[in-house]
């Protein structure tokens, strides 16, 4: 014992723990965001309690956690503990949503309290689009408040009928009020700036009003038209209507175009229920959020992140490749390299905040206000561009990202053999042809790498976008219909802060935990993804080079 | 051959040469640009905090003679944008006049309204300003009478031109009320209203002071006051000088210059028939004789001026079960104060001395931001405008309108770094609380609780990356087999890559509850997981050989793996039995009220955790490459010598990979205390000093990220943050410049081996 402590195996043991302790979390943390994020699109089981206590009401509803509690801490809180033998009792988190019924969506249940517990086929759990999800037995479908179907297995066929029809309706509408109104709304706008310049040009006469305010009727009647359409649309959509039981036992109306979907999920066998998760994946990915973002699908966010990352690889690759060449290639031996160097690692250090308050001073409010002052004096005191914006968050996350790029770009370049170089000098290229036409194309997979960290990173950083753009809900993407397409000083949605949005700044945590779940899945998915790809991509140039040098 | 060159071959090459210049050219400065991105960020930082440390300036602006009536000046005053004036003169006329020349119709000084005070031929002789926001005056007569006046200001805009028309009125009846009765004339006045109360305090001509409350009904119909009158009569010994009454019209503060001794005298007035003294306040008689009193704004504040120059602050402090006056701090004018005017919403006030100089100083940060003759002018009486950017003054018959530029008093480096004592605490402190929902509160800009914050979580989250990230290291540079470390380092680097929002939403929503529930069962697995590799791995040395050499050293980590988590999954089933037995079955409230240890949900452990595995793959990843790339043959001669593995790793390699492993830890933490997210999420974000694990903290990254999108641009609180960022700006620059540092050196050290 003693010798094989003196031989210091025992502490060579511990390190090794230490690897797999880190192992472990790794891998358990995917894991675990893995499953609570997948396990939210897969049907679950809906429930029907039925207590011992015979005047407690019935309580449907999706186990959302189970726990064991010990029965002390349950006589401590008062709670009657004559009847629980043992000395822990399990305890269920239910939702049972139909929040616009109940006080509280989910509920605790103590097992011993309960008699029975039933997964009855006919429990049907309707998502909404307002409220949340509903559970109940499935009554009466409606047309125009009439009923008309309201038993047999055909209600189920009718419901989904007519629950597609209202649908497609719904979507119709959207389509308008996003689509035409949302244009005419811009167009005005537009309309008012151009006025409020003319003014300011001293230069606003009569006939220019006239021709304004002639374009100006000529859209608001076009407007009042498209409403028209958009209140006979609405209108047909809630023609249908249909009426649950709920677990109290009463009957509950609401209108069709309210139900978003109907999922019988006890009544499923695995290859529907496979059908479902892959339905809901899909939902997530396309939809818009719904309730405050605590519900619907992500789609704004996901558009934001890419769109915002994008910007900011247009704007850091080129910078951060030719810092890289004249670190690599042209810099001399001397104290300014050595400047630049410590600046580069620095700028990777720097806390992200730090970036994001240099970015909300110096890019908003100073290069922001002095644009706002020349360009766009018509809009003031409404800033354009000095307001955090996504251009700015992508100059930011430039910024931040470009050591990346730097350090990813110089190591491919160190890996070129020198010979290259030689060989293409010696041929009587001048130096910026050899790094044009050899250096470049040879090290551009090194330059890939580092384009694909720098976007895994700035995916993933949420503290300074928080200052210099990034919202909990952006009114209209950057990108759309209207001229100039692209809108850079637009307020955006990103993956990362809605994790955090949702996390923690949602009235409903509970509710909305299985979401942020699955939007981090997303985004571990997309970052985890990137690096591999990056791991991958430099592998393989290593690979390449080793075999040039040999 | 070599004279065919045409000369168009020749500028050809002549572009190639230009081209390849430009090319360098362009490439340098691409190269710089990274520099200057540092030093542009460095210098913004600075140049948006620097401004809060300048000290105020006056600038002169426009002069002319007073206008209105020549007699005496009683009150001088001016509306928000300073560009409206106003008098009271003794001869009981009110002017209003154009403060500041605006166009060529609004000149400065020109009269724009003037009217009588009141019916009566009584000169005014005193006047008293409330603090309530209405910006109501009482002002005396010398038949012992009081009106109280609110000079009003409409802004209109006639033809785009925003232009503001004053009007006088009289919100509580338009005679004067009787204070004295029996007629004489007042000396020194004071006046509150606080709800349907008001309280006028007089000095008469006679030495006397009468206080009189008057409490009021508006009748809805004709909008007019009646006001039922309680007076009374306070007794003083020696000359009363000047009086103040705190707007809850609880207290009475009295001037009295005895012969030799100097008092303020504390009058309780709540109830007027029985008016008590409750302190005397007696100054040192050193400092000469009292000449001027004032409230700060937020009227907790007591200000004394002295003859000498000496003026001392004063608030109440609860001590033995009451609330006294004490004396809090102290600024110097020296020359005798000869007024004192406090500016209306911040903690600043206006020193006017007897030989026309001012003084600026602001109370909280005790800074003195001015001191001298404003425009080379000799100061007879001031007027400072309710936003601070303007003072006018009387001097040699003229009125001086100067430019004030006080923006940022309230901070100084003391004040951010040292204890300060504040309104209504008992005792100096640290204390960060920028916000509050009224105007005149005292905001409290001490950046020591958020860095302590900071230093708090770096230091759990290092306490637990350090070992692991270090241990693991060193375990797989040394003695992993190649093939394993090739999966293993990437694994664990990824998790660099890993948002730290993620990590961050898992803490504050999974991991804080689950400690929370489960913390006997966390307790246990601390303690049981070293003790458990111990055994196992002793289990395994004591395993036939022929087993044991399959699995050799360097695949452990793998054989531990299931060891760790049957580990992890024992402690936490049992710890629910574990808190039975030794927390009564609720360690919470074991631990609050049995060991008395405040407990958050989100503390200290879990921002620990979370960013300890945030910090354990920079740690890593530095480390592991510093130990990998220690020489082989530095390592092999150790063993040939006879040393065994963990001797060569303690004795040769670590030595010698030790800067490159200092350098790790130096990086690990500048990022531990920059990280933002994890501790915004995981921890409770109170600015709280306490090294307490299980509370919770505020770190620099965090309150930036929490006020700076409520912070108003350009003000205090704005900058205070900036200078928060550059806080950690410089702490990183640091840490990593020395880390970087450290590594060149390692780096040189291994290249002449």
């Amino acid at each position: 014992m003693n010798n094989w402590f003196k031989s210091g195996s025992p502490w060579i043991w511990m390190t090794a723990g230490s690897v797999s302790v880190a192992l472990i979390a790794v891998l358990g943390l995917v894991a675990l965001i893995a499953w609570r994020g997948l396990s939210f699109f897969w049907p679950a089981d809906i429930y029907e309690f039925h207590f011992s206590d015979t005047e407690r009401q019935t309580i449907i509803g999706e186990i959302y956690e189970r726990e064991q509690i010990p029965v002390t801490r349950l006589s401590d809180a008062g709670a009657d503990v004559s009847q629980i033998e043992g000395e822990f009792v399990t305890r269920y988190l239910v939702k049972i949503g139909n929040r616009e019924l109940v006080p509280l969506d989910f509920t605790w249940i103590l097992e011993p309290d309960v008699v029975s517990m039933d997964t009855p086929k006919d429990l049907v759990v309707l998502e909404r689009a307002r409220n949340g999800n509903f559970y109940g037995y499935l009554h009466d479908v409606l047309e125009n408040g009439e009923s008309v179907i309201s038993s047999g297995d055909d209600i189920k066929v009718e419901l989904r009928e007519r629950m597609a029809r209202a649908l497609e309706l719904r979507n119709e509408a959207e389509a308008i009020s996003k689509g035409p109104i949302a244009r005419i709304n811009y167009e005005l706008e537009q309309l008012r700036l151009d006025r409020r310049r003319l003014q300011l040009d001293n230069s606003y006469t009569e006939a220019a009003e006239a021709e304004i305010q002639a374009q100006e009727e000529a859209l608001r009647a076009e407007y009042r038209e498209i409403e028209q359409g958009l209140f006979a649309v609405r209108a047909e959509s809630e023609r249908d209507g249909v009426i649950m039981i709920d677990m109290r036992g009463e009957e509950v109306r609401m209108s069709m175009n309210m139900v978003l979907n109907a999922t019988w999920a006890n009544d499923m066998n695995l290859l529907q229920k496979w059908g479902y998760f892959f339905s809901q994946i899909g939902k997530f990915l396309t939809e818009d959020p719904r309730e405050s973002n605590t519900e619907g699908g992500v789609f704004p966010a996901i558009f934001g992140t890419v769109f915002m990352v994008l910007l900011m690889s247009v704007i850091v690759t080129p910078f951060g490749v030719i810092a890289a060449i004249y670190l690599h290639e042209y810099a001399g031996k001397n104290s300014v390299t050595k400047l630049i160097r410590i600046a580069v690692i620095n700028l990777a250090g720097v806390p992200s905040i730090v970036y994001g308050v240099f970015g909300l001073g110096f890019f908003v409010y100073m290069v922001g206000g002095t644009l706002d002052q020349i360009f766009y004096p018509e809009s003031l005191p409404n800033p354009t561009f000095g307001t955090p914006g996504v251009l700015w968050s992508a100059l930011t996350l430039a910024i931040l990202t470009l050591p990346v790029v730097i350090v990813s770009t110089e190591e491919g370049l160190s890996r070129i053999p020198s010979a290259v170089r030689e060989g293409s000098l010696a041929l009587g290229a001048t130096k910026a042809e050899t790094i044009w036409r050899i250096i470049l194309p040879m090290a551009s997979p090194a330059i890939m790498t580092g384009l694909i960290l720098a976007v895994a990173r700035a995916a993933g950083e949420v503290a300074p976008l928080m200052l210099v753009g990034v919202v909990k809900s952006a009114p209209a993407l950057p990108v759309d219909g209207n001229f100039p397409y692209l809108h850079l000083d637009r307020k955006f949605m990103h993956l990362g802060f809605h994790i955090y949005d949702v996390g923690f700044q949602s009235p409903n945590v509970e509710a909305a935990r299985p979401l942020v779940y699955a939007t981090s899945f997303l985004l571990i998915t997309v970052i985890v993804g990137l690096n591999l790809t990056a791991i991958g991509v430099r592998n393989r140039l290593r690979e390449k080079f080793r075999a040039l040098e040999h | 051959m070599a004279m065919s060159k045409t000369s168009s071959q020749f500028s050809a090459g002549r572009t190639r040469l230009i081209k390849d210049r430009a090319a360098r050219f362009g490439v340098t400065l691409g190269g710089g640009l990274v520099l200057i991105a540092l030093l542009l960020i460095f210098f913004y930082l600075l140049y948006v905090v620097l401004p809060i440390f300048k000290s105020a300036s006056i600038e002169e602006g426009e002069r002319y003679a007073i206008p209105g009536s020549q007699a005496e000046t009683i009150l001088l005053g001016m509306e928000a944008r300073a560009e409206v004036g106003y008098r009271v003169t003794a001869d009981g006329r009110f002017t209003f006049f154009h403060l500041r020349t605006l166009d060529s119709e609004r000149q400065g000084g020109e009269v724009l309204l003037e009217s009588n005070l009141a019916n009566t031929a009584a000169d005014v002789t005193a006047v008293a300003r409330a603090s309530q926001a209405t910006g109501d005056y009482a002002v005396g007569f010398d038949d012992g009478s009081a009106l109280v006046i609110r000079p009003e200001f409409q802004i209109t805009y006639p033809n785009d031109v925003r232009s503001i028309e004053p009007s006088l009125t009289k919100p509580y009846g338009e005679e004067p009320v009787v204070i004295d009765p029996q007629g004489a004339a007042i000396k020194h006045l004071a006046f509150e209203r606080d709800g349907d109360s008001m309280m006028f305090a007089a000095l008469t001509a006679d030495n006397r002071i009468v206080v009189n409350r008057l409490t009021g009904r508006q009748n809805m119909m004709t909008r007019r006051f009646t006001w039922s009158s309680q007076g009374a009569e306070i007794p003083v010994r020696g000359a009363v000088g000047e009086l103040l009454l705190t707007p809850n019209l609880r207290q009475l503060m009295v001037q009295v210059n005895g012969s030799g001794d100097q008092r303020v005298h504390i009058f309780n007035l709540q109830d007027m028939n029985d008016i008590s003294e409750s302190q005397i306040i007696s100054t040192d008689g050193s400092r000469g004789a009292i000449t001027s009193l004032a409230l700060l704004a937020g009227e907790s504040s007591l200000m004394i001026g002295h003859d000498s120059g000496y003026i001392s602050q004063w608030f109440e402090v609860s001590g033995d079960g009451e609330r006294q006056f004490q004396p809090i701090r102290s600024f110097n004018l020296e020359a005798p104060v000869a007024d004192i005017v406090p500016e209306q919403y911040r903690r600043s006030f206006y020193a006017v001395a007897a030989t026309g100089e001012v003084g600026i100083y602001h109370t909280t940060s005790q800074r003195e931001l001015f001191k001298g003759s404003p425009a080379g002018v000799a100061i007879e009486q001031v007027a400072v405008g309710p936003r601070a950017n303007y003072l006018a003054g009387i001097s040699d018959g003229e009125l001086h309108i100067m430019v004030l530029n006080n923006e940022h008093p309230e901070v100084s480096w003391s004040g951010i770094w040292g204890q300060v004592w504040y309104e209504n605490y008992d005792e100096p402190g640290y204390t960060w609380q920028s916000t509050s929902g009224s105007d005149s509160f005292e905001p409290k800009f001490s950046l020591v609780p958020i860095s302590f914050g900071t230093i708090k979580a770096a230091f759990y989250a290092m306490l637990i990356a350090v070992p692991i990230g270090l241990a693991a290291a060193v375990y797989t540079a040394y003695f992993m087999t190649p093939a394993l470390r090739k999966v293993v380092k990437p694994t664990i680097e990824i998790m660099e890559a890993l948002p730290t929002v993620i990590l961050g939403f898992l803490a504050g929503l999974w991991l804080a509850p689950l400690i929370e529930n489960q913390l006997p069962g966390f307790i246990a697995f601390m303690l049981l997981l070293p003790l458990s590799i111990l055994l196992a791995a002793f289990a395994w040395h004591l395993m036939p050989k022929n087993i044991r050499n399959k699995v050799t050293d360097g695949r452990a980590a793998m054989l531990l793996i299931p060891v760790v988590l049957l580990v992890g999954w024992g402690s936490f089933a049992m710890s629910s039995t574990l808190e039975l037995w030794f927390f009564e079955g609720d360690t919470r409230g074991y631990l609050t009220n049995t060991l008395g240890i405040d407990f958050d949900q989100r503390n200290a452990l879990i921002v620990g955790i979370a960013m300890g595995f945030a910090v354990i793959p920079t740690i890593f990843s530095i480390a592991e490459d510093a130990v990998f790339s220690v020489p082989k043959h530095l390592s092999s001669g150790s063993l040939a010598l006879g040393a065994t593995d963990w001797q060569t790793l303690t004795r040769v390699v670590l030595l010698t990979a030790s800067p490159g492993i200092f350098s790790a830890v130096m990086m690990g933490l500048g990022r531990a205390v920059g990280e933002t997210m994890i501790v915004l999420m995981a921890t409770g974000n109170t600015p709280i000093m306490d090294w307490n694990i299980f509370e919770g903290m505020r770190t620099l990254s965090a309150n930036i990220a929490v006020e700076m999108p409520e912070s108003e641009v350009g003000s205090t609180h704005y900058r205070i943050l900036f200078l928060a960022a550059f806080v950690l700006f410089v702490f990183t620059f640091a840490f990593n410049t020395v880390a970087e540092f450290v590594r060149q050196r390692l780096r040189e050290k291994y290249s002449s081996m």
